[in-house]
């Protein structure tokens, strides 16, 4: 019942120029979960694809537990049967025709004839469907067919377990649940999973590691912390949702480094002595790193690049208030999250002045792309 | 009642389901799943004997099956006879004339198969083969008989073409429906009208089974 240990990870490199344009490179090791995201269009779907033995690309290579799935060089590309891949798509692609119980036994090819109606049955069991073996699909909740899916792609004993949106079809509350059994199914299962999402909130929850894939580039791979923290370029904080980019320039003041934004000389507190005097670079800070000033009772930590501006936009969602602030030098806002009662005590309102820390720690600095 | 004429055009359009079926099935399936270069004039081609006046169509086989012909005198060499005014004769007139009948209601329900499910099966580890037997014919076999039923029907009534190719031999050529033309050009209206009857009861119970099929595909739910 239980899926062996693969030998080695899932290691992809995939170049080609058109139809669609890749030049992805990542690797994913036994019993890690990498989500692939970034926005429709960004080649995802084709990735997985291409590693399911789907489509072919121009150039490049994809092993897998030791094997030579695909290697455009040396002409070598294993069918998808071959290739020992659980796949649930993202409609889950049920067989309509037949029930629960076959369509998991339909990935048991390789498993003796005889134990193929009671192992199928135990992987039914394991994603919590007994009693459900002899539903059709069309019989059967949309948490249902995706636990159905599941079981069918581990019934493959794979090697990579891909998984293509496999929560969109469901309700939120279905959603969260089904998240939560994946968490506990990946504990058993020392396989390479891949995961492709373009739900920041689901990826970072469920990965180990992110991969930020635009028009068929992966841009940047690591812990969602990091990623999130560290952005490294515009373009990743952009595709990984985040507002506060901003661009400033090196500068040397009084013999330290500072970083120009505006009116305002910030202090950084890592990445500033690595460049040039007078480069041009993009920042970003994370709302967590923007601390507000509070009325009429100054605290030691504003001296730490304090920054004014006006407050354009204030949205109250319960018991959190998001703060966009503007500034006389630049289009570009600054957004943080405060507790509404203490947006409120402040005098938050909109047209009201703000001041606000920005913390050197939080600073970050980017190469100068693409915004 | 003509039951010779029967019995010709029974077995008319057996062989012609019989022969029609792996054909359009397999011209059907390609048509649907894959893309191909001249795919749309392969389909226009297919559609042809569907708006193609029967004697028109009838003419230009009777002229392709002369022995003259590349595709008669090949058919003399094989065989040793011709093939106008012979029953293998009405029975490739039939094919190509039936073509549309029986490769479009194929191709339809193909085309209702989702593609994913192929890809699904193949992920799962089946086989092009297991695929098209264990998941793409179970939900595409609704389309496969009304392909064979449309086809049976039209070939029993069938009469432009047949006259065209081979004309009305006792036994050979002569199907019900060109029967039914001879004996009202001999005034025995009785035996016409059984003749019809019979023809319109067949034509009843396969549209029957044509409009229960399309019933029973909706209700899949693919």
């Amino acid at each position: 019942m239980s899926i062996e240990p693969a030998l080695a990870e899932l290691a992809l490199s995939l170049h080609q120029a058109g139809p669609i344009p890749l030049a992805a490179d990542f690797r994913c090791s036994p019993g890690e979960l990498l989500a692939l995201v970034g926005p429709s269009g960004s080649g995802k779907t084709t990735l997985l694809r291409a590693i399911a033995g789907l489509y072919r690309p121009a150039g490049g290579r994809i092993q897998c537990a030791g094997e030579t799935w695909f290697d455009a060089a040396a002409g070598v590309c294993l069918s998808a049967q071959r290739r020992r891949i659980g796949f649930v798509f993202q409609d889950y692609a049920l067989f309509p025709h037949l029930t629960a119980l076959d369509n998991v036994m339909t990935a048991m090819e390789h498993v003796p004839r005889g134990e193929r109606r009671a192992r199928a049955a135990g992987w039914l069991s394991r994603v919590r469907l007994q009693g459900l073996e002899d539903r059709y699909p069309a019989q059967l909740s949309g948490g249902q067919r995706q636990r159905v899916a599941v079981a069918r792609a581990l019934a493959r004993e794979p090697r990579v377990l891909l998984l293509d949106e496999p929560f969109s079809a469901v309700d939120q509350v279905t959603r969260r649940r089904l998240q939560r059994e994946l968490a506990l199914l990946r504990e058993e299962i020392d396989i390479p999973i891949l995961l492709v999402t373009h739900d920041l909130e689901e990826a970072s929850a469920l990965a180990d590691r992110l991969c930020v894939l635009h028009g068929g580039r992966t841009l940047q791979s690591g812990p969602p912390e990091s990623l999130f923290r560290r952005p490294v370029s515009a373009e990743v904080a952009r595709l990984l949702d985040k507002h506060n980019v901003f661009q400033g320039r090196k500068v040397v003041e009084h013999g330290e480094a500072r970083l120009a934004w505006g009116p305002y000389r910030l202090e950084v507190a890592q990445g500033l002595e690595d460049l040039d005097k007078g480069s041009e670079v993009h920042w970003y800070v994370p709302p967590s790193d923007v601390v507000l000033h509070r009325r009429g009772r100054p605290s030691r930590g504003e001296r730490e690049n304090p920054v004014t501006g006006r407050v354009c936009e204030m949205i109250v969602l319960g018991g959190m208030a998001l703060i966009t602030l503007s500034f006389e030098h630049t289009e570009d806002t600054l957004r943080f999250e405060i507790a509404t009662h203490a947006a409120r005590r402040n005098g938050l309102a909109h047209g009201a002045e703000a001041s606000v820390s920005l913390l050197a720690q939080g600073i970050h600095l980017m190469s100068r792309g693409t915004c | 009642m003509d039951w010779t004429a029967l019995a010709v055009s029974l077995r008319l359009a057996v062989f012609t389901c019989l022969l029609l079926l792996p054909f359009g099935l397999w011209l059907g399936r390609t048509l649907a799943v894959t893309r191909f270069r001249g795919r749309v004039l392969c389909e226009a081609l297919v559609a042809l004997p569907l708006v193609m006046p029967p004697t028109v169509l009838g003419f230009y086989l009777m002229l392709s099956f002369g022995a003259d012909s590349p595709l008669g005198g090949l058919w003399q060499r094989l065989t040793g006879e011709g093939l106008n005014f012979t029953f293998s004769g009405i029975l490739l007139a039939s094919l190509v004339v039936n073509l549309p009948f029986a490769v479009q209601p194929i191709q339809r329900a193909f085309e209702n198969v989702p593609a994913h499910l192929r890809e699904a099966a193949w992920c799962s580890g089946l086989s092009p083969w297991q695929t098209l037997l264990r998941i793409e014919l179970p939900l595409a076999w609704p389309g496969l008989v009304s392909a064979m039923a449309l086809t049976f029907a039209h070939t029993l009534g069938e009469f432009g073409v047949i006259l065209m190719v081979g004309g009305s031999i006792d036994g050979e050529t002569r199907t019900l429906a060109i029967s039914i033309y001879d004996r009202v050009q001999a005034f025995d209206e009785s035996g016409a009208s059984q003749m019809s009857a019979m023809l319109l009861l067949v034509s009843f119970v396969t549209i029957g089974v044509v409009y229960a099929l399309a019933r029973r595909n909706r209700g899949i739910g693919v």
